[in-house]
């Protein structure tokens, strides 16, 4: 087998490989561990069923801030026909009262940035959840 | 092939390939369809491609090519266009950047065509160029885009990507630039196969087969993240855990997601071996990487045969003799030899 420039050829193969293989060597070594979304426990169901909200609250927040703020439209019914406010702050952070332990972790595995809190105030952190977090944190700062 | 049994075909194909991907996702082959087939398909692509390459790489090429577009070197008082035609390697660094960044060689395109008069009409035509670089790009930028789903950390350079491709924050989630640009170019690049005549008669089903593959390709993508929503989360998972070799199916992932991956799959595997691996093809385009040096440079065959020769000297050494004896005349005199 003889190779023609063969310097460029192997150099451009190996350029190729690399660049192609990058997930394989950039997680190397490193643990991906998985989001671990706290959920309450008093509570058993969402607005929606789990799989509908864990896919689509991005939509839900979206349709109720336009119908709260253009029509002035308050009241959801949930699907088990429990009535809630369309709000993020009273509603959805009334169960899920740490944003660390909840919105975060799956936000940040796929470094999703919602502008929710460009608006809103951001909820302080629950005391007993803090403590918690913060013992995680050193986790995070590996 | 005509334009019916090429197209259909092709449909077809993309067609099957939805339902043997729906069909395994709906019949618990997760396993194969979401860990051994991506496998197989990631190696499949690489080693393809090297092979291809080094394929290539042994045909050797024998002399330059001008297909120039511009003055070759000459006298110092011509002046000479060396990006168009480059003497040195750097112009051809200059003129193979053009190709595979911009893709000069179709921003050329002309038509010719008889408009009403008896003249012929050539005119610059933009279009597939337009649509060509759209494509490539907007797929560039998804590509780049879901190594979201392959690493962890996600490097900032891939979320920095992720924002400029969101950047006009409408819908939610929020519209991705790129994934309309693909869809609008690689629609008008079938279209442009269907209408124009030309490029309908010489449209085979390998040219229809990866457009709609594409096209496919980009539905359930899109379908995935505006419409059907699926659990990103659990494919992150599982993306996660191929490329740290601990493979594991999350429950719960939806069907639409195993007929993307299933069609990507496809897409890769079938990739080394068909036109698409112009990718790796267009580096190795000897019109565009070799320099117009034809005139400085001695460029030897580098098929030559090694010709066995024996000189007219050697066959007077061999003969000389005999040949004085017979009266022939020779160069060199028989006394000249002993001395």
């Amino acid at each position: 087998m003889k190779l023609y420039d063969s310097g460029k050829i192997i150099t451009g193969i190996v350029i190729f490989v690399i660049l192609m293989t990058f997930p394989f060597w950039f997680n190397m070594g490193r643990a991906a561990p998985k989001p671990d979304p706290k959920l309450p426990k008093n509570v058993k169901n969402c607005v929606l069923p789990k799989d509908t909200i864990k896919t689509s609250h991005m939509q839900i927040l979206n349709n109720w801030r336009d119908e709260v703020v253009r029509d002035n439209k308050r009241s959801f019914v949930a699907f088990d026909g429990k009535h809630f406010d369309k709000s993020l702050s009273n509603t959805c952070m009334k169960c899920h009262s740490s944003k660390k332990q909840f919105c975060d972790q799956c936000h940040n595995y796929l470094k999703v940035t919602p502008y929710c809190w460009d608006c809103h105030i951001e909820p302080k952190e629950p005391k007993e959840s803090k403590e918690t977090a913060e013992a995680k944190e050193p986790k995070e700062t590996k | 092939m005509n334009i019916i049994s090429s197209f259909l075909l092709s449909f077809l194909a993309g067609i099957a390939l939805i339902v043997i991907a729906w069909a395994g996702a709906l019949t618990n082959l997760q396993g194969l369809f979401g860990v051994v087939l991506p496998y197989i398909a990631i190696t499949t692509f690489v080693a393809g491609v090297v092979y291809r390459v080094l394929n290539w790489a042994q045909s050797p090429v024998p002399f330059r090519i001008p297909t120039t577009c511009g003055q070759e070197k000459s006298f110092p008082w011509i002046k000479a266009n060396c990006i168009e035609n480059p003497s040195s390697t750097l112009g051809v660094v200059i003129r193979m950047a053009f190709e595979v960044l911009t893709f000069r060689s179709l921003f050329r395109g002309t038509t010719v065509e008889l408009r009403g008069g008896p003249k012929l009409d050539y005119r610059s035509t933009k279009w597939l160029w337009m649509a060509a670089l759209g494509f490539h790009y907007s797929f560039l930028m998804i590509f780049f885009r879901h190594f979201r789903f392959f690493t962890e950390p996600i490097p900032a350079l891939v979320h920095l990507a992720e924002n400029m491709d969101s950047f006009f924050e409408v819908t939610v989630p929020a519209l991705y630039i790129s994934d309309g640009l693909l869809m609008a170019c690689v629609t008008y690049l079938l279209i442009r196969r269907v209408i124009i005549p030309q490029v309908r008669y010489i449209s085979l089903p390998a040219d229809y087969f990866p457009l709609f593959l594409i096209l496919a390709i980009g539905t359930t993508g899109i379908l995935m993240r505006y419409i059907l929503k699926v659990d990103v989360v659990s494919i992150k998972e599982l993306a996660m855990g191929l490329v740290t070799f601990h493979p594991a199916v999350p429950k719960g992932i939806g069907s639409l997601f195993y007929i993307h991956l299933f069609l990507v799959c496809v897409l890769i595997i079938y990739f080394p071996f068909s036109k698409l691996v112009h990718l790796g093809g267009v580096f190795l385009s000897p019109t565009r990487n070799l320099a117009n040096n034809n005139r400085q440079v001695r460029h030897v065959n580098p098929w030559n045969y090694p010709v066995k020769v024996h000189t007219y000297a050697e066959y007077e050494d061999d003969f000389r003799e005999k040949m004085i004896e017979a009266g022939l005349p020779v160069e060199k005199e028989l006394s000249d030899e002993k001395e």
